[in-house]
């Protein structure tokens, strides 16, 4: 298929304003006058137990305080849950308190400093109970489960234990990870008349903000409209978790009728808003001498914090990729949803998926170790193939290219000759020990809500030939903004610089899906299509007319119309077609099709199609201190068709990074009282640039496009690379793997320098 | 001669703030004040670098440019410097080379973090040679991006910082070089009155009076510590005395057999004169904070806010260093070791300043090593930070200085350990293990967010170890900061 604008690796939409610090976020926006600004506060101390006394006197007569706002002051419902129905999420704590750093109060201030300082004033006290921080404590104490078990099951245990010659089981921790967004938690309200609220909002979900304010104010969702421009990153973070702050920023707006800002402070923002779900998992496996599994048990704990939030959608994308690439005959596949009290853990990019992955992996690596092979030979003995073809879940994997992805990347990546290399280096016996790891993605694209598996857009054509883009779709610096604007710019046959990209708002496009589940581009983009192509068919039937030429002798290309043999400008047609009386406005809307889920029965096709890639990494570990560091990175991804490489090269090293963080210098840590103690990125370290390997390479798999009928045969590219990162993880298990063979070292996410060093006395002793 | 307004240079012209209050901030400066919205608030703290500006100013008569977190720099810092913001770079449509690479390597994703690089490279694009990898990436070690992976801003920094600067600042520099001169008029700034004010004394004479006289002033160097006592803490510190302008504070003498610091010395510009002592000084400096941190916080900083955890505190002891401080007129000098009396208490009286540190160099029969542990390589602050000074005769260790960061309330000598080394031999492993277990005996260490208190005596022994075999000869011991000595 040629393109003219599809598949050029135009820079991001927004990057000349990036660069100038001209983009627009939602704190750089010029403040109306009379600007208030919202504070949230908590208790300092406790994290689960009744609110004992609450003296906010100290707070309204600071300096600059406007109100004071609590539970009684929402006129609406206090609640700012996604999951519809649950109420488990409260605006304002009442009563009692979940977990440390839970908003009970809010502070409406002249100025933000004021609001803060204000905030700290709040004496309130907590008959504080023993709260549940782990997964482990929630079972010991016996909580409740948030959520009820859900699990897969199929195949002939007994007959695959039989097959068994060999079995393994263990039980290791996955952690958590804070999405560490730049751009904060942001959100500012404009009050308008007759009770409505205009919303702007640092979210990948509009929708929902409208809806969770209007809930909140008690209005009907129309008088409420939320726009986002941009966030300053999302990860996930800002799917559910927006929701409160726009809450807050809302009501302040109707209780002062002044517009308000609520913008977190750092400190806050990792205390009172959910992360990555920290998982234990515990599994059990039987395989033949070569390494072929025949049974799998694996049952997955994860802490969901104290309320549902999305944890029951996450906890099943576990499951979904807890088979990887790989076929299990046997298979139950089980998770608990445990409450905790911590924050209520949320999405993020992977959504579930990377800890089921990084079982999967971690169980091929342990066989390896048992039988003494390369693991990169037992991983492609365990593949989906023919006949082995059907997930745990029931659907049939039909667009299976692991295998190719990783022989290509073995052959470039020069495995078999840096195992080698590896091998003798480990010979050697000195301080430091190399670890080496080739590790594929299979990940599942479709929100396996099916209902949420649809988008809209927007698309005006200008007398001038201008096009002003709306979708759905929200840009938190993956490039979606830049990627339909191609595709729309495609469809016209005109210059990207003619397409005006806009804000995502619910008054353009309602009713939309988060932008989440990687399937921005592919939505988005493809309802965007929709609405050009309408307007594209009613300039091409009214030129058909007008200069009397087969409709099929009309082509829109390179800025201009050719009609027959004569061509005129794109513009000049459209001022044509609006002297013609014919309209150049039009929406659009897709489906995803084929995708269907029963999850009761657990079986279905939950996903359109997979995502595959795969990544080798090469680390070098120091036994006397547990430090590490990645030698080098390869990674061959598969996008199909890309609608824009550079931004998909973005996607896939940015997805590798993160995903590399948290399983190595990425640590949460709660102490007892269930405070989290790494609140800042003084003590919570994400990777900075010196972490990334001197020597990363990669590329895209050269594919002839999607099997399905995707927005031009591309692929999802958003979370899928974040899921290479295992391979620095596996890799580490490797390296500490290689100091005692057949000894499974007991190795936990993330391998800090800590944990690295505990694996290596786990298989010293 | 007292001058009651803060000057600093702005976009060509002398900005001139009489009635800043005294915890004001760049960014809020910036923000607030001047309604210039390109400057990123991220964490507030220092440790993201979104709000990274370009500070100008003179060194040895040449204009220099360092990048600094806007955050945690108070508006006095700014006092006889120049300003320079993301802004500030493009003309017109015109876009800075640093700026039009980071467009042309894809170098922005979600953008909020590009600001802060855009002025880390700036400084780069300043620094007048054409940097290696590893000079760029040490060079933004302190600029978080959670988008890109870092590869494409690695990749604009080698486009388009190649040692030859031609912007705007370039050709301008020897204007910005007299303003800046002019602007060094040896005045001492006082704004605010004698309740609540922010100092900037340019003289010895007036901060030790001043400091006499408002002995609750809060004494800012860098402010790189004290700052979040103002963002994160929320405290309200009303008189502030900043250390930057006074000249006597700045100089490094070089004795030959002793360096002396003064108490404002910045980590950059101690840099090369402590790595001069020992590669390993050098080694943990480039690793100390950020780029952003180095060019404000000061060694003598370091010391005196008494931190156990702080990466100077343990080499400094092991060196032997001593401890000049002032009181009004009147200097006494101490061991460094000596200083930490306990958790968050040193042996300074009310009024007494951290004046100038002085640091033997190695004699020709001590060797040095020193170790920084921490999860992130990186700009992070040590679990354990470990120091040690071994004089040797032969192949026998004849004395042993050893000094743990992170493994007690203050930073601490391993008494114990240092006499179970004496007499040991580097020929042979008889009798380290003593040597390492007696650091059980040294040290009770705690379990924090960054280490447990197991983790923390396994690593101090695993590293005494370290340096014991490195010191034999053993090479490939370490898998960053190798110092590149073959066995």
């Amino acid at each position: 298929m040629n393109t003219e604008t599809v598949g050029l690796p135009l820079a991001h939409d927004s990057a000349e304003l990036h660069v100038t610090g001209a983009a627009t976020y939602i704190d750089d926006i010029r403040e109306p006058d009379g600007l208030v600004h919202v504070e949230p506060g908590y208790a300092r101390e406790g994290a689960r137990g009744k609110i004992r006394s609450m003296d906010l006197s100290a707070v309204k007569s600071a300096p600059g305080v406007l109100a004071v706002l609590t539970a009684k002051d929402v006129p609406g419902v206090n609640d700012c849950s996604p999951a519809r129905g649950a109420l488990d999420d409260p605006i304002f704590a009442k009563g009692e308190i979940s977990f440390h750093g839970q908003v009970i109060f809010a502070v409406v201030a002249e100025t933000r400093e004021q609001a803060r300082r204000a905030a700290r004033l709040a004496k309130i006290e907590i008959a504080a109970e023993r709260p549940a921080v782990t997964v482990d404590q929630s079972l010991a104490m016996k909580v409740k489960d948030l959520l009820p078990p859900y699990e897969f099951k199929r195949g002939d245990f007994a007959k695959a234990r039989k097959a068994a010659k060999h079995r393994v089981s263990e039980s290791f921790l996955i952690g958590g990870q804070e999405h560490f967004y730049i751009e904060g938690q942001v959100s500012m309200a404009l009050p308008e008349e007759r009770g409505a609220m205009t919303v702007l909002s640092s979210t990948q979900h509009p929708t929902e903000i409208q809806h969770l304010v209007a809930k909140m104010l008690g209005v009907a969702d129309a008088k409420v409209t939320c726009e986002c421009r941009r966030m300053g990153g999302a990860f996930g973070g800002k799917e559910s978790q927006a929701a409160q702050w726009a809450c807050l920023a809302a009501l302040a707006a109707r209780v002062t009728g002044r517009p308000a800002k609520c913008r977190l402070d750092r400190d806050d923002d990792m205390m009172m808003t959910g992360k990555r779900h920290d998982f234990r998992a515990t599994y059990d496996a039987g395989f033949d001498a070569t390494g072929l599994v025949t049974d799998v048990e694996v049952d997955f704990l994860a802490r969901c914090g104290y309320s549902a939030d999305l944890s029951s959608a996450i906890c099943d994308r576990a499951m979904f990729h807890a088979d990887n690439t790989y076929f299990y005959p046997a298979a139950r596949i089980a998770t608990r949803r445990l409450k905790t009290n911590t924050v209520s853990n949320t999405a993020f990019r992977g959504f579930g998926g990377p800890q089921g992955m990084a079982f999967a992996e971690r169980m091929m690596d342990v066989i390896a170790l048992k039988l003494d092979l390369d693991p990169l030979d037992v991983r492609k003995r365990n593949l989906y193939a023919k006949g082995r073809d059907v997930t745990p879940y029931g659907m049939k994997v039909e667009d299976n290219v692991a295998l190719d992805v990783i022989e290509k990347l073995e052959a470039t990546s020069s495995y078999k000759k840096r195992r080698k290399q590896i091998a003798s280096f480990n010979r050697k016996d000195g301080i430091l020990r190399k670890g080496l790891a080739l590790v594929p993605v299979k990940f599942g694209i479709s929100f396996t809500l099916t209902h949420l598996n649809q988008a809209g857009a927007l698309v005006h054509v200008y007398t001038d030939g201008s096009v002003h883009l709306n979708h759905g779709g929200t840009e938190m610096g993956q490039g979606l903004y830049q990627k339909v604007a191609q595709v729309v710019a495609e469809e016209f046959g005109i210059g990207i610089e003619q397409v005006r990209i806009t804000a995502t708002t619910t008054g353009k496009v309602p009713n939309t899906s988060p932008t989440a589940a990687s399937a921005g581009s592919d939505m988005n983009g493809m309802a965007a299509q929709a609405a050009a192509a309408t307007i594209k068919g009613r300039m091409a039937d009214f030129a058909a007319k007008h200069w009397k030429v087969a409709r099929s002798r009309i082509r829109f290309a390179k800025g201009q119309v050719l009609i027959g043999n004569q061509s005129i400008a794109f513009g000049e047609l459209a001022n044509k077609c609006h002297a013609g009386r014919i309209s150049l406005s039009s929406t659009g809307y897709y489906a995803t099709p084929k995708v269907a889920w029963d999850r009761a029965k657990a079986n279905g096709r939950p996903f359109y199609y997979f995502a595959y890639g795969a990544a080798c990494a090469e680390v070098t570990i120091d036994t006397l201190t547990g430090e590490m560091r990645v030698d080098r990175a390869d990674i061959l991804h598969d996008v199909g068709r890309s609608l824009n490489p550079a931004i998909d090269i973005g996607q896939i090293e940015g997805g590798f990074v993160q995903g590399m963080g948290w399983l190595t210098t990425e640590e949460l840590v709660y102490d007892s009282e269930g405070r989290l103690r790494t609140h800042a990125p003084s003590t919570y370290k994400i990777p900075c640039a010196s972490d990334v390997p001197a020597d990363f390479r990669v590329a895209l798999y050269d594919s002839p496009g999607n099997r399905e009928d995707t927005i031009y045969r591309s692929k999802a590219v958003g979370e899928p690379p974040l899921m290479l990162g295992i391979a620095v993880w596996s890799a580490i298990f490797n390296a500490v793997a290689s100091m005692a063979p057949g000894k499974i070292p007991a190795l936990d996410a993330p391998a800090t320098a800590e944990n690295i060093l505990r694996a290596i006395k786990s298989v010293r002793s | 001669m007292t001058s009651n307004a803060i000057r600093f240079l702005r976009r060509g012209k002398v900005v001139e703030l009489g009635n800043v209050p005294p915890m004001r901030t760049v960014l809020d400066h910036l923000r607030l004040d001047e309604k210039s919205m390109g400057t990123k608030e991220g964490c507030n703290e220092g440790d993201c670098g979104a709000c990274t500006v370009a500070i100008g100013s003179l060194k040895g008569g040449k204009v220099v440019y360092e990048p600094v977190n806007a955050c945690i720099l108070l508006v006095a810092q700014l006092h006889g410097k120049e300003l320079v913001t993301v802004d500030d770079l493009a003309e017109g449509p015109k876009l800075h080379p640093v700026q039009k690479a980071m467009v042309a390597k894809h170098g922005s994703q979600c953008g909020f973090c590009t600001p802060g690089f855009i002025m880390s490279l700036f400084t780069l694009y300043h620094a007048g040679r054409r940097p290696t990898r590893q000079e760029i990436v040490d060079h933004i070690a302190g600029n978080l991006c959670r988008c890109t992976g870092y590869r494409p801003i690695v990749d604009a920094a080698i486009a388009s910082c190649n040692g030859r600067a031609a912007d705007r600042w370039a050709k301008g520099a020897s204007e910005v070089a007299d303003q800046l001169a002019s602007l060094a008029d040896d005045k001492d700034v006082l704004v605010g009155d004698a309740m609540s004010f922010v100092a900037v004394p340019s003289s010895a004479a007036t901060l030790a009076s001043l400091y006499a006289e408002n002995p609750d002033a809060t004494i800012v160097a860098g402010n790189t510590d004290v700052g979040l006592w103002i963002t994160k803490q929320l405290r309200t510190l009303p008189k502030i005395i900043c250390l930057g302008n006074v000249k006597e504070l700045h100089g490094i003498d070089d004795g030959g057999t002793q360096l002396s610091l003064g108490a404002a010395v910045t980590y950059a510009e101690a840099e090369s004169c402590l790595a001069g002592i020992d590669p390993d000084i050098g080694e943990v400096l480039r690793r100390i904070g950020s780029k952003q941190v180095r060019a404000l916080g000061t060694i003598g900083g370091n010391v005196a806010n008494g931190s156990p955890i702080g990466d100077m505190p343990p080499m400094l002891i092991a060196l032997g260093a001593e401890l000049e401080l002032r009181h009004g007129g009147a200097n006494r000098s101490l061991p460094v070791e000596n200083f930490f009396l306990s958790y968050g208490k040193q042996d300074r009286k009310p009024g007494e300043l951290v004046w100038r540190i002085n640091v033997p160099r190695l004699a020709a029969n001590q060797r040095f090593r020193a170790y920084k542990i921490s999860k992130r390589f990186d700009q992070d602050i040590s679990a354990v930070m470990a120091a040690f000074k071994i004089t040797l005769e032969g192949e026998t260790i004849a004395a042993a200085r050893i000094a743990f960061g992170g493994l007690a309330a203050v930073p601490k000598r391993a008494l114990e350990t240092e006499r179970a080394l004496v007499g040991l031999s580097l020929a042979n492993e008889t009798g380290w293990q003593r040597a390492v277990d007696a650091l059980a005996a040294d040290y009770a260490p705690i379990s924090d967010m960054r280490a447990s208190a197991s983790y923390r005596l396994e690593v101090a022994q695993g590293l005494l170890r370290k340096a014991l075999l490195e010191l034999s000869g053993q090479a490939g011991t370490r898998v960053v900061g190798d110092r590149g000595e073959a066995a």
